[in-house]
């Protein structure tokens, strides 16, 4: 009797996740169907079965040299990463292994740098790039998506790296390992997969980046971000082109983000949600 | 000695995050500062000039600025009311025991990852728009007349587009909170006859409240920020009905050229932001210890 109510419930939760689950994901679900269609097709009226036709997405290639945004933001996303990385790697060590009594307060410091509003510093930035020559420069874009994501970078390592036990390092010293030794062999190890997870976060982030990629490039430089608000007006690509680029500029980090959900919730709270 | 030498070289490897982030935060904010009291307009460039508290009162005055701290509200409270409430909802249902768990977990969380102008341009063209999107399709189907939906409510479009893209951050966030839940506390409340509504009120809701805390501080920090969705959308219009704070700046700087007025709004920004701040940093900061 109380198995048989609690399948019962079973069913029913289920058929309301899926209900939910699909009806958040149909934006993206239609978008995918669109850009298997051809033109004709997705402007006559609601329809899920597309006829599996690729022109769409070879016609973005072709006729909008999509590649161009496509590498920049491979190159914005993974450069602006590793920068971050080389810079915070050391910084967060530092922190969560030799402690002072100012730790605490550098990282909330470094914390309410990304409380700044972009907006606001919009000016002299834009100022900066049109001055200097940066505008619409790959170089540019990588520095300032590297300086936006370094607190959450820092932040994210850190709480990594503090869970590694100090007692492990103690004992290493015990049997004689020098310093070289403790971070090659010792802590090197056991950091990987929070730098991994760090890295894969702050790729997403940078990927997705649509305020400064808009505002600092035209074309040169201008990643899938901006090149995508670029169609924002009439004249730009038709429906199932527009999904056919819409779908590649996405895919790639959506796959990347369901491997990431659990990094996610702690890079995003800075560690105050694990 | 050791410990010296490892103080002197922890310094060293702090250091370059710090000045840079040092950097980061002095320089373009003393010359927003700079130039808010400046009368500095990028068409006429050689008429610089001092000008005193003048680019704040006219920024402050310009009806557009109170629109824009309205549409700014509602969207950041709409957005918040919209993805706690149905968080929560969601939350609690998919920590049930269901079948594809993982798979309704993957399509919740996706609207996250898709980039703003994809997300605005996805709701725009697929679903809201007048004559080929879906929600006139459902209107049609239905006997009913479509929507225009950014002519007649943009903010309230803006505010669904933006909370479709969040709503995954809350529920994740919240349903981590809820898996950490003490499950013997509930069966003990439930054995001594606790309603389901009760435990959820005594329970689960202040086990929850951290979590929640977090997520409402951190998005605020984030939908302060709304650009991209209003560029690609309705451009700040109809007038100035879907202009938020961020945008108003933006249309000062980069349209009208007037790098005083915008470096007045700037600084107007950084102080609401700072209200917002000393909050989280509060809720933050019992972490660390």
């Amino acid at each position: 009797m109380a198995r048989a109510s609690s399948r019962r419930s079973r069913i029913g939760y289920t058929i309301a996740a899926w209900v939910v689950a699909l009806t958040l994901f149909f934006p993206i679900l239609y978008t995918i169907i669109t850009s298997l269609k051809t033109e004709q097709e997705a402007i006559s009226g609601f329809s899920l079965i597309p006829s599996f036709t690729l022109s769409s997405f070879e016609a973005v290639q072709t006729q909008n040299n999509y590649w161009r945004p496509f590498t920049n933001s491979v190159i914005l996303a993974v450069g602006s990463t590793i920068l971050a990385l080389i810079v915070a790697i050391p910084a967060a060590w530092a922190m969560a292994f030799s402690p002072t009594k100012h730790t605490k307060n550098i990282l909330m410091w470094m914390l309410s740098t990304k409380m700044m509003p972009a907006v606001a510093v919009l000016v002299p930035i834009y100022l900066i790039f049109l001055r200097t020559g940066l505008m619409d420069t790959r170089i540019g874009l990588t520095v300032m998506l590297m300086l936006i994501n370094l607190p959450i970078v820092v932040w994210m390592l850190y709480t990594y790296f503090r869970e590694i036990p100090g007692e492990i390092l103690e004992a290493a010293r015990m049997d004689g390992a020098s310093l070289k030794d403790e971070i090659l062999y010792v802590l090197t190890p056991m950091a990987i997969p929070g730098i991994a997870s760090t890295m894969l976060l702050n790729v997403i982030l940078a990927w997705n980046e649509a305020f400064w990629t808009i505002q600092l490039t035209t074309t040169n430089a201008a990643p899938l971000s901006a090149f995508i608000a670029s169609f924002s007006s009439p004249q730009g690509l038709f429906w199932a082109k527009l999904s056919a680029a819409s779908v590649m500029a996405i895919a790639p980090i959506l796959i990347m983000g369901w491997f990431s959900q659990k990094q996610l919730v702690r890079g995003l709270t800075f560690g105050a949600v694990k | 000695m050791a410990t010296r030498q490892t103080a002197g070289l922890a310094r060293l490897m702090r250091a370059p995050a710090i000045i840079l982030l040092l950097i980061w935060m002095i320089v373009p904010l003393g010359m927003t500062l700079y130039y808010s009291f400046q009368n500095y307009n990028l068409l006429n460039p050689a008429a610089i000039s001092w000008a005193g508290w003048f680019n704040y009162q006219y920024f402050v005055t310009d009806p557009a600025f109170m629109a824009a701290i309205r549409n700014t509200l509602v969207l950041v409270l709409g957005v918040l009311t919209i993805t706690v409430v149905l968080g929560i909802a969601i939350a609690l249902l998919i920590d049930k025991p269901i079948w594809g768990q993982g798979i309704v977990r993957i399509l919740i969380i996706s609207p996250f990852f898709v980039m703003p102008p994809v997300a605005a341009l996805i709701w725009k063209n697929m679903i809201m728009h007048p004559s080929y999107g879906v929600f006139a399709d459902i209107a049609r189907f239905l006997g009913l007349q479509p929507v225009d939906w950014f002519a007649q409510y943009p903010l309230t479009s803006i505010v669904i587009i933006v909370a479709w893209q969040w709503l995954p951050f809350a529920t994740l966030i919240l349903l981590t909170a809820l898996q950490s839940l003490d499950g013997e506390q509930m069966e003990a409340a439930e054995m001594d006859g606790a309603g389901a509504i009760s435990r959820f009120v005594h329970l689960t809701l202040p086990h929850m409240a951290r979590a929640i805390t977090v997520v409402i501080l951190i998005q605020t920090i984030f939908l302060l920020g709304i650009y991209a969705e209003i560029l690609v959308t309705t451009n700040g219009g109809p007038g100035n009905a879907s202009t938020n704070l961020t945008y108003l700046i933006y249309r000062a700087a980069r349209l009208n050229f007037d790098i005083g007025g915008a470096a007045a709004g700037g600084i107007i920004a950084v102080i609401l932001a700072n209200l917002v701040a000393i909050f989280l940093m509060r809720a933050v900061g019992k972490n660390l210890d």
